[in-house]
């Protein structure tokens, strides 16, 4: 006798909790594992998960077990050449015909590496964790758009669709019973009256009995007439509308494009663009970008010709500077929106324009921003506009970072020191 | 072609599935199997992933070793460097077979045939499994485990669940009992019994522990008893009933892993035996739809194409090798036996007085029921298939400066190479044999375990101290381990180490 089950449509992650367990564990070598891949990956790649490696060494679990030595025999198949009493070298290393079959395999050389997937979510949340955006005092600004609809008990009140069955018959019935309790009371009385009077052997044509039938009827009729189910019965569940707050924030990308950024240059800031809008996107619900790019002057742009597109020219950095507060003021204020300002520069600047930049930031600007990175991607000394924004630093030491970088290798690092959870 | 045909095609319906599992049972029930009733289950891929992950058991508690089996299972499975197995079967009463959807209809009657038929009746009649395991209530007592652990992560943590599971399982192979019956599981008395149990045992460990002065009489102090007062080879038990720190929790967690352990335990005993009956039953039950006209030529093409590749051995110098093939040792064997009964040669009536000419399937029930593989093949390895399989034994012994091969297939050579073949399946044998010895009641509490040494094989000097680190874990006090040959202690570990200990001091 057998049984034929279906259990395709079962759960099928039932793993999920031991490979969570797993995760948990082996934290550490993961985000290590996923710091190397970072600086090994293109750009294009960061949304998708990763392969992680571990020596497998560290995940061995330890059983009692033969050590090579000792006396051991074996047998073995598919003999093609041998006759009792041959003799060969031992093979080298170990391993190989050491007899106790797995066992020495398992702790002896085995010692490769474990390799498995993580999705593109875990590969962030490991890249991400111990980050922290600063300065998230607006991060929960309500937006007034958006509403969700929340049960807010039953009214009497309401669309057809949403009427609540249980309790409108409910109400129905305990209106049946107080409508009706006083004839029905009366109706018991007539009825063991007349039970009473047929007992005394009246007959039923006795006109006493048959009054008191018709009494019987009339009572009858009018609980009859109480209508089952009335329009004040009825019930509607009731919905109210509240509103979500939702946080969002907008990111403005500046990028200077003049002759001096040359294409590395350029991919490393983008590199880290990329980066931070990945972090971003994970602590906001909408997140939007701004692109600008500058030499002379400023421009906005999308996405593509923002990284792509070539121009030259000088370097006039507060020309992106102005820009960007005209966009804050027409399209992002700040009382809706947190904002977040990243620059990347090979630190050239006019002159004079550093004076400009620094009134620009702190009159302007910084009050408006949560949060404004600068990073300088040249291996020279620091240069004008760097000494000029070391003295915004000083003033505004939690809203403003600067950081220099060398090679695509250290994004990640100095990533993680820009962000890096600050313990209270 | 007859009408009698059941398919044609290769895809397969839940129909389809019931016909050749009626006409399969059939055969089976006519060649005498006894089987368990069949809980025959369709999954898809990803879930038999999670089956494989979890060893075969269908609920299992929660722990990382199986997370890591998952995604060792779906690495290899992705790139394709390994196919998932045809079938998994939980020796359970319905006996609970799974089949891919993505099999063919072919794949599903040998599953059904191997798995629903052979492993069932193994399981069913097996001797080990008959008085080890108990079928019916697995799979309760896996769901009062499941949920027990779960409900102790709740109330200890994860982490002190997990590290206590840890401990347990690199003591997995030391938690059954060799030689007694165990008791019976039952999930319902299990929790009824459990709290009592739990009380009991800590009064019981309180009395052991207790230590008033005044029970130390000068004239007691020379026949002090040791304890345990014969060496313990079952050390989890031991751990459950005598460890001094433990929770009852915890002691009701090892005892957990030690049942799953003593489950499993028969398995170990039994893979070339139970895989070459379910290899030898399919081949059988398979052929004979066959002969009955109930399956096409290209069925039975595409059934060969898989057998074979079951039980395909490579030789020892191809790269596949690793070692003996369980299913093809198993399958001629049982093969070999029934030719043995049927059509035996000289040699096998010198060899096999007893069985040669016998009714084939009653001597075959006979083996299946009466062995485990290492009595199996003393018993029944012929020199036909030493001779077939080209079985040679070689001796790797550190004593010597080559390797010698000791005997082969030939007339001088049969006798040894059986033997050798055998012990190679003994459990004993495999596993370093680790007993304890003693503990330090009166003093500063320490355990002492002996390992007798086998054939002057040494232990794995790095997985012995990680091992012994559960063990102090699990005990609390330090541990002792000796390694011993001839009287003679050849390796000694401690944990703490001791070096640590005299600096210390």
């Amino acid at each position: 006798m057998s049984y034929i089950i279906d259990r395709r449509l079962n759960t099928k992650k039932k793993s999920t909790v031991n490979r969570q367990r797993f995760l948990r564990r082996y934290r550490q070598h993961i985000k290590k594992a996923v710091a190397d891949a970072i600086d090994k990956r293109s750009i294009t790649d960061v949304k998708q998960g990763e392969k992680i490696s571990i020596p497998g060494k560290d995940i061995e679990e330890y059983t009692f077990t033969h050590g090579s030595g000792g006396r051991n025999t074996r047998v073995l198949p598919g003999n093609d050449q041998f006759i009792a009493g041959d003799q060969m070298r031992r093979p080298k290393g170990g391993g190989g015909s050491g007899g106790s079959g797995n066992g020495a395999s398992d702790s002896g050389e085995g010692m490769d590496e474990f390799v498995f997937q993580i999705s593109q979510e875990e590969f962030l949340d490991f890249m991400f964790e111990d980050l922290e955006l600063p300065n998230l005092v607006k991060r929960q600004l309500a937006g007034n758009e958006d509403f969700e609809m929340k049960r807010a008990g039953i009214s009497n009140e309401g669309s057809p669709g949403k009427v609540n069955i249980i309790r409108s018959l409910r109400s129905a019935n305990s209106r049946r019973i107080a409508l009706t309790g006083r004839k029905r009371k009366q109706l018991k009385a007539l009825e063991s009256e007349i039970a009473a009077l047929l007992l005394q052997n009246y007959s039923e044509e006795d006109p006493i009995v048959s009054e008191l039938m018709e009494q019987v009827q009339v009572l009858r009729h009018k609980i009859k007439r109480v209508p089952w189910l009335d329009d004040f019965d009825l019930k509607y569940n009731l919905h109210v509308k509240h509103p979500v707050p939702r946080s969002r924030a907008v990111m403005f990308c500046l990028m200077d494009v003049s002759g001096s950024m040359d294409r590395q240059t350029k991919d490393t800031a983008k590199r880290f663009f990329l980066l931070l809008y990945l972090f971003l996107q994970r602590n906001y619900e909408k997140t939007e970008v701004v692109f600008i790019r500058h030499h002379t002057s400023a421009k906005e742009v999308d996405e593509e010709e923002f990284f792509y597109s070539r121009e030259t020219g000088g370097t006039i950095v507060s020309s992106a500077l102005h820009l960007m507060d005209e966009v804050i003021t027409e399209r992002y204020p700040p009382s809706q929106w947190n904002i977040y300002g990243a620059q990347a520069s090979d630190g050239d600047n006019w002159e004079d324009d550093s004076s400009i930049c620094y009134d620009l930031l702190t009159n302007k600007l910084m009050s408006k921003l949560q949060y404004f990175s600068y990073i300088e991607i040249t291996s020279r000394e620091g240069q004008a506009l760097w000494h000029t924004y070391q003295k915004i630093l000083e003033e505004y030491p939690s809203n403003f970072t600067m950081k220099n970088l060398q090679h695509a290798r250290d994004i990640y690092p100095v990533f993680r020191q820009l962000f890096h959870k600050k313990v209270a | 072609m007859s009408n009698n045909l059941i398919s044609t095609g290769s895809e397969w319906s839940f129909e389809l599935v019931e016909a050749y599992d009626t006409a399969i049972a059939a055969i089976a029930e006519e060649f005498g199997l006894d089987t368990y009733p069949n809980q025959i289950e369709v999954i898809s891929s990803e879930q038999m992933m999670d089956a494989y992950a979890s060893t075969g058991m269908p609920i299992g508690y929660q722990h990382w070793s199986y997370g890591k089996q998952f995604l060792n299972v779906e690495q290899s499975y992705k790139r394709g460097q390994m196919g998932l197995a045809y079938e998994i079967v939980i020796n359970s009463d319905p006996c609970i077979a799974y089949l891919m959807e993505e099999n063919t209809m072919m794949m599903q009657a040998l599953v059904i045939a191997h798995a629903c038929y052979g492993h069932n009746s193994f399981f069913k009649g097996n001797y080990l499994f008959r008085s080890w395991t108990d079928a019916s209530s697995i799979i309760d007592y896996l769901v009062f485990a499941k949920n027990y652990i779960s409900k102790c992560e709740e109330k200890y943590g994860v982490d002190a669940v997990e590290s206590l599971l840890d401990s347990c399982h690199a003591l997995m192979n030391y938690g059954v009992d060799r030689y007694k019956r165990p008791y019976p599981l039952s999930a319902h008395e299990e929790k009824e019994r459990q709290k009592e149990r739990e009380e009991y045992l800590q009064k019981q460990i309180n009395d052991l522990w207790r230590t008033i002065p005044k029970e130390l009489e000068p004239e007691n102090i020379k026949d002090i008893e040791r304890f345990p007062s014969e060496p313990q080879e079952n050390i989890l038990y031991f751990f459950e009933k005598h460890s001094p720190l433990l929770e009852p929790w915890q002691r009701e967690v090892v005892r957990i892993v030690r049942k799953v352990a003593q489950y499993f335990y028969p398995q170990r005993q039994t893979q070339v035996m139970n895989e070459g009956w379910a290899c030898f039953w399919h081949h059988l039950l398979i052929n004979e739809l066959y002969n009955r006209g109930q399956v096409t030529d290209g069925f039975m093409l595409e059934f060969m194409q898989s057998h074979t590749s079951v039980i395909y051995q490579p030789p020892y110098n191809s790269e596949y090798f690793s070692g003996i093939n369980p299913y093809t040792l198993g399958f001629h064997m049982m093969s070999d036996i029934r030719r043995i009964c049927e059509e035996p040669t000289a040699e096998d009536k010198k060899w096999f007085p007893d069985i040669a000419g016998s009714n084939w399937q009653e001597t075959l029930d006979f083996a299946m029921r009466n062995f485990k593989d290492e009595s199996f093949i003393l018993q029944f390895l012929s020199p036909k298939l030493m001779r077939d399989l080209k079985l040679f034994s070689i001796l790797d012994d550190d004593e010597n400066q080559n390797i010698e091969v000791t005997s082969i297939h030939d007339e001088s050579g049969y006798q040894e190479v059986r033997e050798l073949l055998s012990a190679q399946y003994n459990l004993g044998n495999r596993e370093p044999n680790i007993q304890i010895h003693n503990v330090d009641v009166r003093g500063d509490r320490s355990i002492t375990l002996h390992h007798y040494r086998f054939n002057r094989k040494p232990l794995e000097v790095n997985s012995t101290r990680e091992v012994l680190k559960h063990i102090h874990r699990l005990w609390g006090f330090d541990v002792h381990l000796h390694s011993i040959d001839d009287n003679e202690t050849k390796q000694s570990f401690h944990c703490p180490p001791i070096e640590d200990k005299q600096s210390q001091e």
